[in-house]
Parts: structure tokens; sequence; C-alpha cells
């Protein structure tokens, strides 16, 4: 025994130089890494490949969770069904019967910015996917979502419930892409007070369902109560989708800005399907095509 | 007597990390978020004590790196970090091995919560730091699950003849 600890122990000795060296090769390219992840855009096909590797993990993981609500779908008597179903046809007959005053004031729009040369607005067409339920940072608000790059996710890309807009991808992976919410906070969106249409930007704070304006002064138009739409400013969100409403204002004459907290309209914490806006880049190239056109048939004219 | 210097039980180690990975994962209740303890550091200190000569920087450097990914955190943040962390411990595993199981747990403390302080320190120069006491939660539980953590392994690494 104490011979083989022997042997053991100078073979430590002999690497222990080396040990070093590994070390500090292994530190150094760690900086290298993070300094290209943090400025650039390099290693964002490097995330993605490894987020296979992680994909199953993520689904282990989340099993708990599946399960229970699969336990919860299959205990639920047959006379709470046929309830549940009940309300979801009364509330689908409500919902069809505002979507037809919709369309016609959908068409109405469209004929109104047409009469004022401005390029038509085509509606956003939505993919449906499902939140993994994994706990990934506690101090950052990232969500996990069980579609990617092959159902046409991109980074940047507009994630909303049925309540309001959630936020955005900021990793499209193969099988999985991470997405920010709009609390986390490294992230801002611009919005519009619906009221009375006033700009401003909404900053994420990393309280679970709060957001707060920055950069408003004491004396905006702006109340408690008020509902924050997306003003779809910076071409990222598109816009007039409910973001927050206001809840809290202070108004302190001695700071320069009045300190302004608002709720997520979203469920943001406990959405399982999420929509993804997928015909925002098409949209624009649209518009982009149109313009050409006008632009064309203007010269031709002349 | 058995000669061969065959590394045996690869896969065990594969899925004692991957059981880590999952642990770090599910999902818990808001409340609790703190209290886990951080079981991919933990099973790595276990593995650099009890295997110096094969798992050591170059795995910790491979765990923290699939951790960056899961994590979204910056791409080579916790890859230095547990790098480190199995530096340390095999810098100190000749002599932890003979330490009664509390005084390792101290040492765990310390290990764990300097893995959490260079985490902090790089989140700070780029993105946004957490400012509660609470952040230093995991370090605290990690120490009191290790006694089970290491009687766990050891259990596993004897059954399964790892070497």
């Amino acid at each position: 025994m104490q011979y083989v600890g022997a042997i053991a122990i100078k073979q430590l000795f002999d690497e222990d130089s080396s040990y070093l060296a590994r070390l500090i090769f292994v530190v150094v390219f760690s900086i290298i890494l993070m300094t290209a992840d943090h400025r650039t855009n390099m290693l964002s096909g490097v995330r993605s490949l490894f987020s296979l590797i992680i994909y199953p993990l993520q689904t282990i993981a989340s099993t708990p969770v599946d399960a229970g609500l699969w336990l919860d779908g299959q205990m639920n008597s047959h006379q709470s069904l046929i309830n549940e179903n009940e309300d979801y046809r009364t509330q689908n007959l409500l919902l069809k019967a505002q979507l037809q005053k919709f369309t016609s004031l959908q068409a109405e729009n469209i004929r109104l910015r047409s009469l004022l040369k401005s390029s038509r607005k085509i509606s956003d067409q939505m993919l449906i996917a499902e939140t993994i339920a994994v706990d990934l940072d506690p101090y950052k608000r990232q969500i996990v979502i069980n579609k990617g790059q092959r159902s046409g996710v991109y980074a940047g890309q507009p994630i909303l419930d049925a309540y309001g807009i959630m936020g955005q991808i900021i990793h499209p992976g193969v099988p999985s892409s991470t997405a920010i919410l709009i609390t986390d906070p490294s992230h801002a969106i611009p919005v519009q007070v619906n009221r009375n249409g006033l700009r401003t930007v909404l900053y994420g704070t990393g309280a679970a369902n709060f957001l707060e304006v920055q950069n408003l002064p004491n004396n905006a138009d702006i109340t408690v109560g008020d509902l924050l739409i997306t003003s779809g400013l910076g071409g990222r969100f598109p816009e007039g989708y409910p973001v927050a409403v206001v809840k809290n204002i202070k108004r302190d004459p001695g700071q320069p800005f009045a300190n302004i907290i608002a709720e997520a309209s979203a469920h943001l914490e406990q959405s399982r399907e999420v929509l993804l806006v997928m015909g925002l880049a098409r949209e624009t190239i649209e518009q982009e095509q149109e313009q050409e056109q006008e632009k064309e048939k203007d010269s031709h004219e002349q | 007597m058995n000669n061969k210097a065959v590394n045996h039980g690869g896969i065990i180690i594969l899925s004692s990390f991957a059981v880590a990975f999952i642990l770090n994962m599910v999902p818990l209740p808001d409340n609790l978020e703190n209290y886990r303890p951080e079981w991919v550091t933990l099973i790595l200190i276990y593995w650099c004590l009890a295997l110096p000569h094969r798992t050591g920087v170059f795995t910790g450097w491979v765990v923290g790196f699939l951790l960056d990914v899961h994590l979204g955190s910056l791409l080579g943040q916790h890859a230095l970090v547990l790098s480190i962390v199995a530096y340390l411990s095999y810098k100190l595993h000749v002599r932890i091995r003979l330490y009664p199981l509390i005084q390792q747990s101290l040492i765990i403390l310390l290990l764990v919560a300097l893995s959490q302080m260079l985490i902090l320190w790089i989140s700070g120069i780029t993105a946004n730091a957490p400012g509660d006491w609470s952040y230093w939660l995991p370090s605290l539980t990690s120490m009191l699950i290790w006694p089970w953590v290491f009687f766990l392994m050891r259990f596993i690494r004897r059954v399964y003849g790892v070497n």
C-alpha cells in the first residue's frame, strides 16, 4: 500500500509544474473567450452548438414540473372539464365577435394609410412555443423555449403571451432558444403611453414583474393606471402591443426625473405558452419592395 | 495483482456531472431559489480530490463552459472560475483527504465562496451584479450538504471501481 502511495505521489509531483502551466493557459483562453463574447457576436454559433448537449439535460430537469402538470390534468373530474370547455366556448364566441370589428378597422386603417401614402402594414404572423421549466441564473430574467433555428427563430425576435410583450430571443439554439424578459436589468423597450402617445423607454429592474421609466421629467403627462404599449421605434418590437401598466409615480422636486414604476401586462413568471412574432423581418422587406415599386412607377410617369 | 492502468468508470464520472447539472436546473419555488447548493462545483471538487490524475483543470473548464451555455452567462465565465476551483482542489487534495469531515466542509465553504466571488467580480465588470446578501447562501448550503455528497460519491466510486 505504501509503495503504491509513493508512486502516486511521485507522479503528482512530476506533473506539478505543468499543472500550473495548464491553469494559466486555461485562464488566458477564458479571458479571450469572455472578451469575444462580450464585445462581438462571433461566439453565438458556438453557443448554439453546445446548447445541443445542454438541451437533453434541460428536458430531463423539466420532467418533474411536466409530470406534475400531466398528473393534474389526469386528475380533473369530467364535470370540471365540461365546465372549462363551456367557458372556452363563450370566450371564443366573444373574441370572434370582437375580431369582426377588428378586421374592418384594419381594412379601414390600410385604406387611410394608403391615402396618406404611408407604407402598408401587414398583420404579424405568430409561432407558438412552450417554455421549458428550468431555472436559469436567478439574477437575470431569462427563459428557455422549445423552438430553435429549425423553426425560423432568430436573435432579437419578439416574444409575447396572451396578455402582452414578454421579451426577445437572445440565443437561438438548434432545438431550443434562450430569451430575455423585459424585466431583465439589461433590457430596455421603447414604449408609448396609450392615452396620449408620449414616447419613452421602459427598463427592466431585475424584479419579477416590475419595470421602470427612467427618463421622463417631473411634469410629463403620465398618471397611475396608464397603459404603456410598444411604439415600434427601433424596429425590434411590433407596434401597438401592451407592455405594462403604470403602478407608481414618485415626483420628487429635487430630482430631475420622475420615479415611475410599471407592472408588466404579460404573465412573465407563469406563462407556459408563448408566441413568437414571425413576420417582422419580412414586413420590413416587403415595405422596402413596395417603396421601390412606388419609386419606379413615379419615375416611369415622368 | 491487477497491473493494468486502464481508466475505469468514465461513464460514472460523466453521469455524476449530468445529474449535478440537472439538479442545478430543476425549477425551485422562487423563495427557495437562493438556497440551492452549487451541485456542479461540489461534484467537480469531489472528483478532483478523489482522482486528481484524471479530473483536473481541463475537466473544470469544460464543465464550466457547459454551465455558461446553460445559464446564458458570458462564455468562459464559469469555465474560468471552475478551472481555478479545480486547480485549488488539486493543490489541496493531499491534505484534505486526511482532514476530519467538518474541516473538509469548511474548505468546501471557502472554495465555493471563492467561486461565487470570482463570478460576482466578472458579472460586476460586464453586466449587472446582484447586490443581495442572499447571493452567498449557496456557499453555505453547499458546505452543509458536502458530507452527504462526499459519502454518496465515495460509495459510488468504490462500488463501480472508478479510478
